[in-house]
């Protein structure tokens, strides 16, 4: 690792926000783990990291929008606690969050919202004259070196071209003169010129000593812009480097060191018969078509950042999508499952990708969880067979080996491992010929991920498929046969796990591994960041 | 973390004495004060004893329960009705304009309202599953047209057997004894309303929890996201339970009809509240938690409880509506604040997803 013997900036080498030892728990679930970090006044830094690793529960804490953290928040020195984002910007901390439209009143004009924090000072005169506010919205908008005509401030806010919007959100958080200005995925809505236009407003206020924390997953934007990179993984600081930037162990901290495969992994399997097809598939409008093949008999692990398509490739084989182009085949037929149910029917399951949302029924005790898409089959005429829905829990429960009081306990009261068994136990309990399991190991400990691990061997080496689909190299290399790493809705590599190492499968993340016959590329080399690599052109908001 | 061996049942959380108390009191809390209210008239009233009274209660209530049931099965899928108290006053004046208008019998009639129940909760399907507008908006706006068209059909006026129409000539037909049965009848002791209403709440019990269709209507209810990728029909089973609770509406407009006897244009107005209320109370009920047939029915027993025994007493009708609404927000507490666990009412915060 290449580390912190912090290159002075322009000669500001003072922390203004310094972290000491903050972690945050959500109940028994620790999401953030001792993080120290310092933030310099004249310093970009960037923080990155894999879908869920911490990245937005760090950012709610600096940003007041957390209180309940541990450890230390230093602001010039000086010990603070954050209780709200008010406070937060008070002490000279603000924040601009990734979904712009949030940030924006509709009906409100632009220079209402520019001042719209006005609103809840106390301190300001309750009649809010239109002149003045005019005036005010000048002055902000002037820390950007903006100079919108009064036809555009009095219009409604809602007509902004996003890439305004952006900038508008931008000059509200600047109006409290910050020390530290947090930015969460701000070009996710920008075209590339609009980005750069960004990016040459932020160098301005770097160079006027703003402190930026700059949050994104486009590499080449971080190459371009940031001073050090900050990496977390599973809620720990992996690493904190600074130019120049080594991006083959920037993904390797990102994506999972190997030193954490303690574990024997066993033979590679490899599937003879064919299952599932994708036959020019188009992932995303602008994305060129590919091919897959899912074969019976092995693990296949789909590697991917957010964007990249997993979870599309998920969806369109689950019946939640229909291909924009491109067709799908199940066992040598043709394949266009409508809805869910036809997926299912054909027996093809999908463990989707959030649990809270999309998976568990609150409320609900872990057997009426686990039958209900299966009601059919545990039921006669309509007429449900308690006998049949006991049976059924029983063998998940001891199949997956999930810790609970029984099958009548509120499925709220399991931890979130024992709650992803049952969701994972609930799809593979029928016996499918394909299962789609989306980051199926999010927020769940390494007892719970071996178990999943064991029970889709089990499944593939009955004679399914089982696909995995997930953002975590490690996760990958534990349980699959073979390894298919997926950016921006292309196929980079596709190989057994035994044939490649870690290497070529984080090359591939870099776009090296185009060719099926290219060596993994030779460790320590700097690779050239791609600008357009993990990044979706509708990209999703992020949630941990 | 759970440690990977161990797959030996986890002893529950214990809880505190002061914990133990309050899930008994949102369990049995509703039962309770029904009981107590009982207990009360009965030493208070010596009128209240009586069989008589007994039933007369409970065909009172019958409508706004049959009604409160319509509602809890909208509550079922995680949306509400409040067409219910308008969808009853339309079925009061088609039944009359059937039977007395257009010269039919009370079986005509009966199908005609109860295919009207059907198309109206399918309007509220439409607007709810189709058009995506908001549960509580839809209905409120079915529940403007429905009142509208129903003055428009019957010309703004009451019907009754005998009016003079606007021609002058005399009404041909009247309420047939058939259709008034349906109030004044009886078998054995029980009278028709009474069993209509039992008849109802088994139905609806055994359906919403002895049979998969139930457990998918909970399931959309509960998590709609989650139902839908279980392969459940999430649009059929919305569209299902509001084309129900429209029928059960009707049902429950059909008993006024008989019960009044006559197109009262006003018949159905004070339903909606009743009913609503009804539902609501019916989900803490037993501390279940979520939309229950038997809890429906016990929150409308305590209701004409609390009626009849208000009107013994020599209270105003006023002070009836002041009882239902401390009823009503003593169930509310009991289901939002005080349970320990979330409860799965989201009426007019569901809106079409997906």
């Amino acid at each position: 690792m290449t580390l912190a013997t912090a290159a002075p900036i322009e000669g500001h080498d003072v922390s203004v926000v310094s972290l000491v030892g903050v972690s945050v728990a959500y109940g028994s679930n620790v999401v953030l783990t001792d993080v120290s970090l310092d933030f310099r006044a004249g310093e970009i830094t960037a923080l990155l990291g894999a879908n869920g690793a911490g990245k937005s529960t760090l950012i709610k804490a600096l940003s007041g929008a957390n209180p309940r953290y541990s450890g230390e928040i230093r602001i010039d020195g000086a010990v603070v606690h954050l209780g709200s984002p008010v406070q937060a910007r008070q002490l000279g901390i603000s924040a601009v969050h990734q979904k712009v439209a949030d940030g924006i009143v509709p009906g409100l004009s632009v220079a209402e919202n520019l001042t719209l924090d006005d609103l809840a000072h106390a301190s300001r005169h309750p009649l809010r004259n239109k002149r003045a506010a005019l005036a005010d919205a000048r002055a902000a908008l002037a820390t950007l070196g903006l100079d919108w005509s009064d036809g555009i401030l009095n219009q409604d806010a809602d007509r902004l071209a996003i890439s305004d919007a952006q900038l508008l959100v931008l000059a509200r958080a600047l109006r409290s003169t910050p020390q530290l200005l947090i930015l969460d995925e701000p070009t996710s809505a920008l075209t590339a010129a609009e980005a750069e236009r960004l990016f040459d407003v932020l160098r301005a206020l770097r160079a006027n000593g703003l402190s930026i924390v700059y949050v994104s997953h486009r590499f080449g934007e971080i190459e371009a812009l940031a001073d050090r990179v900050v990496v977390l993984r599973d809620g720990i600081v992996q690493s904190n480097t600074v130019r120049p930037f080594e991006w083959h162990e920037i993904l390797h901290d990102m994506l999972g060191r190997a030193t954490d495969l303690d574990h024997d992994r066993g033979t590679t399997h490899r599937g003879t018969t064919t299952v599932a097809t994708l036959d020019g598939i188009q992932l995303f409008p602008e994305s060129a078509p590919i091919d897959l093949t899912i074969k019976a008999g092995e693990v296949l692990g789909v590697l991917g950042l957010i964007g990249a398509g997993k979870t599309e490739i998920a969806e369109l084989l689950g019946g939640l999508a229909a291909p924009l182009a491109g067709t799908l085949a199940l066992e040598g037929a043709a394949y266009a499952p409508r809805r869910p149910g036809d997926a299912i029917a054909a027996g093809v399951v999908l463990v989707p990708e959030d649990r809270q949302r999309q998976g568990i029924l609150p409320g609900w005790s872990v057997q009426q969880n686990i039958t209900l898409p299966f009601l059919k089959k545990s039921s006669v005429g309509g007429l449900l067979r308690g006998r049949a829905e006991r049976r059924r829990t029983e063998e998940v429960i001891e199949s997956l080996s999930v810790v609970t009081s029984g099958p009548d306990e509120a499925i709220d009261d399991l931890s979130g491992g024992n709650q992803q068994k049952v969701v994972v136990g609930r799809w593979i309990s029928a016996g499918p010929r394909l299962a789609l399991l989306d980051e199926p190991f999010r927020g769940v400990d390494i007892a719970a991920r071996r178990e999943i691990g064991a029970r889709l061997s089990a499944l593939a080496a009955d004679g399914a498929a089982a696909v995995v689909l997930s953002s975590d190299v490690d996760e990958i290399f534990e349980v699959a046969d073979r390894i298919v790493v997926l950016v921006a809705g292309q196929v980079e590599l596709d190989r057994y796990a035994d044939e490649v190492d870690r290497a070529a499968v984080i090359g591939a993340f870099l776009g090296q591994e185009r060719s099926p016959t290219a060596a993994p590329a030779p460790a320590g080399e700097p690779a050239p960041p791609r600008d357009d690599a993990p990044v979706s052109p509708e990209s999703t908001p992020e949630s941990n | 973390m759970t440690s990977p061996t161990t797959t030996a049942p986890r002893p529950l959380p214990t809880r505190s004495t002061g914990e133990r108390v309050s899930a008994f009191v949102v369990k049995w809390g509703f039962v309770a004060v029904t009981a107590a209210l009982i207990l009360f008239f009965l030493i208070t009233e010596p009128n209240f004893r009586t069989v008589d009274n007994i039933f007369g209660m409970l065909k009172y209530i019958a409508p706004t329960a049959i009604a409160g049931l319509g509602v809890m099965l909208a509550m079922t899928v995680g949306g509400i009705d409040l067409s219910v108290g308008a969808s009853a006053g339309f079925a009061v004046s088609i039944a009359a304009w059937t039977m007395v208008i257009a010269n039919q019998v009370g079986g005509v009639a009966v199908a005609v309202v109860l295919i009207c129940g059907l198309l109206i909760g399918a309007l509220n399907a439409f607007l709810i599953v189709v058009a995506r507008i908001p549960d509580l908006l839809a209905t409120l706006t079915t529940m403007f047209v429905i009142v509208g068209l129903k003055l428009i059909i019957v010309d703004g006026k009451s019907i009754s057997s005998q009016m003079t129409l606007s021609n002058g000539t005399t009404a041909p037909g009247k309420f047939t004894a058939d259709f008034l049965w349906l109030d004044r009848g009886s078998i054995g002791p029980v009278p028709v309303p009474v069993i209509i209403f039992l008849v109802i709440t088994i139905v609806l019990w055994f359906l919403l929890e002895r049979t998969r269709w139930g457990r998918a209507l909970f399931a959309v209810g509960t998590n709609s996201e989650a139902a839908r990728l279980s392969g459940i029909r999430v649009q059929w089973y919305r569209t299902a339970a509001y084309m129900g609770c429209g029928l059960l509406a009707s049902i429950a407009g059909l008993l006024l009809a008989a019960r009044i006897g006559q197109g009262d244009v006003s018949a159905g107005n004070s339903l909606l509240l009743d009913a609503v209320a009804v539902a609501l109370v019916g989900v803490s009920v037993l501390g279940i938690g979520r939309p229950n047939a038997w809890g429906t029915a016990l929150g409308a027993v305590l209701i004409a409880v609390m009626v009849t025994g208000f009107t013994m007493l020599g209270l105003p009708y006023y002070a009836q509506d002041f009882g239902k609404g401390i009823v009503l927000l003593i169930a509310l507490l009991f289901s939002f604040t005080f349970s320990r666990r979330r409860t799965v009412v989201t009426a007019g915060s569901t809106t079409s997803a997906s």
